[in-house]
């Protein structure tokens, strides 16, 4: 759909962006303090010496403590509430006033490079500058089709507020500006970075081991070591025979509906509706429930076969669901 | 049996109107249907000396003490999962009474939870937090089953399968609960009954649920004042005795999903409570000529009908036909429209009109009503009561 709707720009159109300043220079609005550089460095919990102890600063051949360099862009940053100047002579708003147009009205920050070529010291004014670098092609991505633009700023550091600065590093900063795609096609494994999160499962001792299967294609299941017996949900003691001891075992990941839901209101955001969620009997006999996001409705009925399948939820989660099973009628 | 049949009673019942906006503070609601309760008995805040409500109550004990002025509370309790409370509340109350841990105990509960926090909004967030609650959503939330209805509609499904109930049953209770509703000044939906086409065409919530399936959402308090049997007879009203009162959990029972049964859509904790208030009140359901049958979903009312024995397994479908369960029927049931009509009070409102029965003052009453059931929350640790006139 996108590629009808949204062509992207031409060369013709982007190519004269490309080296243009983003406005004139700014300074910061102090010089660097080192009551500055301690706040910065106990919230960020960085406990390298040279920041604040000349001896150890010294010990590295230079002559006094030095400003952490990841701190390049926050001397000249406009501060809370502050405005930035840039705004009528930046062309980055003709720019995105193009992209505008053009159908690329999302915007996500995808990358951020810093590259320290010297220190900065307490005392010493930062300026910075920032150039346009690049307006991409049309890319299509996950996220939808857009055009990438990566500016590049630099920063120089003087003692004096209205000398010439040592350039002492740069940051590479890319964006892109892009149409999302239509919700409700394959949002479901959490690609849309507009789309709220789900629910997240609650980990914890007593069911971690589950969420540590899935994450190797596993549907894992308590087995009892005393008796023998399968629980779900989970369990830290059998109830059967009162063991605390307990493995786990691999579930074929095949079963039958036991009964299932079709969910229409109301609508959480994080999921696509109508949805389907089953209580399956698996065939090593535990009743598990888990959603059927690719099963339309109608194809749904109570004893047919399924079988499992496993999606990346997020980085650290892989959540089961179920698909009806190959040859089922219906 | 337990030794708690007939030594209390339930003396006043008070509420505030049920809305969908109350416009006042849920403290508020608690206090005044508190204060309305104890007017009903004769009875002032300085007598109270005892305090039981739900866990989930956001009126701490303190608070609505406070408000009104009470003086020493000798005994405070609370009650978990949600509207499976209604008669656990009164059963801790006439425990305490009976025991002699205080003399006047007020059961409360008060909620904004249609213009508030509403319950049917179910849970949508990320709490991760690891305790074995939370822990316990980790089976459904993440799947996007995630509300009170959606969690029915899997017990329910498999019910209908099973019974061969069909949306026709499920509607007979839906229309029973607005016919009632229509004639019942306080209800929310008064003088707005359906008809069974109505329930048939209703949107969806979640199949096999239908929006008239579903109880409402409301704004509004419920109290009830439990004295002794003796004190009861020298206060103004008519005695609702406490023949009966009774929780249950069974092996199978869970919050809502308890999905892991041989039979899911048969309640056992609910027949656990059915086995004791019988064998408590000494009576059976041929005694009973109107019960109030905790109505959050329709399916769970045709489920606790069998629960009780008022007929077999899987025969609910065909006892709610042909106006059965209506004023006229062999058994009228929530005759103040339920929660399903008048007001979702997490069944508190229900054990008020059981009390109206007893007392012959219902808008809907039935004739001769020596003797009543109230269930409560269904598909949840439950509870229930028997209440019966006095002598």
């Amino acid at each position: 759909m996108s590629q009808d709707e949204h062509p992207g720009l031409t060369r013709e159109q982007l190519d004269p962006f490309a080296g243009k300043s983003c406005g004139p220079s700014r300074q910061s609005r102090d010089p660097i303090a080192p009551s500055d550089i301690r706040s910065w460095i106990d919230a960020i919990g960085d406990t390298n010496p040279i920041y604040v102890d000349d001896d150890a600063s010294m010990a590295t051949g230079r002559s006094s403590v030095i400003a952490p360099p990841a701190m390049l862009q926050v001397w000249s940053m406009a501060g809370l509430g502050g405005t930035s100047k840039s705004t009528t002579q930046d062309p980055r708003k003709e720019l995105f006033a193009l992209l505008d147009d053009a159908g690329f009205t999302s915007v996500v920050a995808t990358n951020c490079e810093q590259e320290y070529l010297g220190d900065a010291v307490p005392g010493d004014w930062i300026t910075t500058s920032e150039v346009i670098e690049s307006v991409s092609d049309v890319k299509d991505t996950g996220l939808g089709r857009g055009h990438f633009i990566t500016t590049v700023m630099s920063f120089t550091a003087s003692p004096d507020p209205l000398g010439d600065g040592e350039l002492i590093g740069r940051q590479r900063w890319r964006l892109f500006r892009f149409a999302p795609k239509n919700r409700g096609s394959g949002g479901q494994a959490g690609g849309d970075s507009d789309r709220p999160p789900r629910p997240r499962p609650a980990i914890n001792r007593d069911n971690a081991f589950f969420f540590e299967g899935t994450l190797a294609g596993e549907l894992r299941i308590q087995k009892c070591d005393s008796c023998g017996t399968l629980r779900h949900p989970p369990s830290p003691a059998c109830g059967a025979c009162q063991s605390f001891d307990w493995s786990t075992v691999a579930m074929s990941g095949r079963g039958t509906i036991h009964s299932f839901v079709v969910n229409h209101h109301p609508q959480v955001p994080a999921f696509d509706y109508p949805l389907v969620v089953a209580l399956v009997d698996l065939e090593e006999g535990v009743r598990f429930v888990a959603e059927m996001p690719d099963t339309d409705r109608e194809d749904v009925a109570i004893g047919l076969p399924v079988e499992v399948r496993y999606r990346k939820q997020e980085d650290d989660l892989v959540m089961p669901h179920f698909v009806l099973a190959e040859g089922s009628s219906q | 049996m337990s030794m708690l049949s007939g030594k209390t009673a339930i003396a006043g019942i008070g509420a505030t109107e049920f809305s969908k906006d109350s416009g006042r503070s849920e403290l508020q609601l608690a206090a005044e249907s508190v204060l309305a309760a104890l007017n009903d008995a004769g009875l002032t805040p300085a007598d109270v000396d005892g305090l039981v409500t739900y866990t989930m109550e956001k009126n701490p004990e303190t608070e609505v003490a406070r408000a009104l002025g009470m003086g020493n509370i000798t005994y405070f309790g609370r009650v978990n999962f949600g509207g499976g409370a209604p008669g656990a509340v009164v059963l801790q109350a006439a425990m305490a009474v009976a025991t002699g841990v205080a003399d006047v105990v007020v059961c409360y509960r008060a909620f904004n939870e249609r213009s508030g926090r509403r319950f049917g909004a179910g849970v949508q967030d990320r709490g991760t937090e690891p305790s074995a609650e939370n822990a316990g959503y980790a089976w459904y939330t993440p799947h996007g089953i995630v509300t009170p209805a959606q969690w029915a509609a899997m017990t329910a499904r498999r019910y209908m399968h099973d019974s061969g109930a069909t949306t026709e049953a499920l509607g007979a209770v839906a229309v029973a609960a607005r016919r009632h509703a229509a004639t019942n000044p306080k209800a929310w939906f008064y003088e707005r009954p359906i008809t069974l086409a109505d329930h048939a065409e209703s949107r969806w919530i979640a199949e096999p649920l239908r929006l008239l399936d579903c109880c409402q959402e409301s704004d509004g308090g419920q109290a009830l004042v439990i004295v002794s049997a003796e004190r009861a007879r020298d206060l103004p009203q008519k005695p609702a005795i406490i023949k009966a009162a009774a929780q249950g959990i069974a092996a199978p029972t869970a919050m809502m999903t308890a999905y892991y049964g041989d039979d899911i859509g048969h309640l056992e904790e609910m027949t656990l409570v059915a086995d004791q208030l019988w064998a408590d009140a000494q009576l059976s359901p041929a005694d009973i000529p109107t019960a109030i049958i905790y109505d959050h979903f329709t399916p769970y009312v045709l489920m606790q009908l069998e629960s009780f024995g008022f007929c077999g397994r899987g025969e609910a479908k065909d006892f709610v036909r042909d106006g059965n369960v209506e004023l006229g029927g062999r058994l009228p049931i929530n005759t103040h429209g339920g929660q399903l009509g008048e007001a979702y009070i997490h069944g508190m409102n229900g054990v008020a009109e059981g009390v109206r029965q007893i007392r012959g003052t219902a808008v809907n009453q039935v004739a001769n009503v020596e003797n009543t059931v109230v269930t409560g929350g269904a598909g949840v640790p439950t509870s229930g009561l028997i209440l019966g006139a006095d002598g």
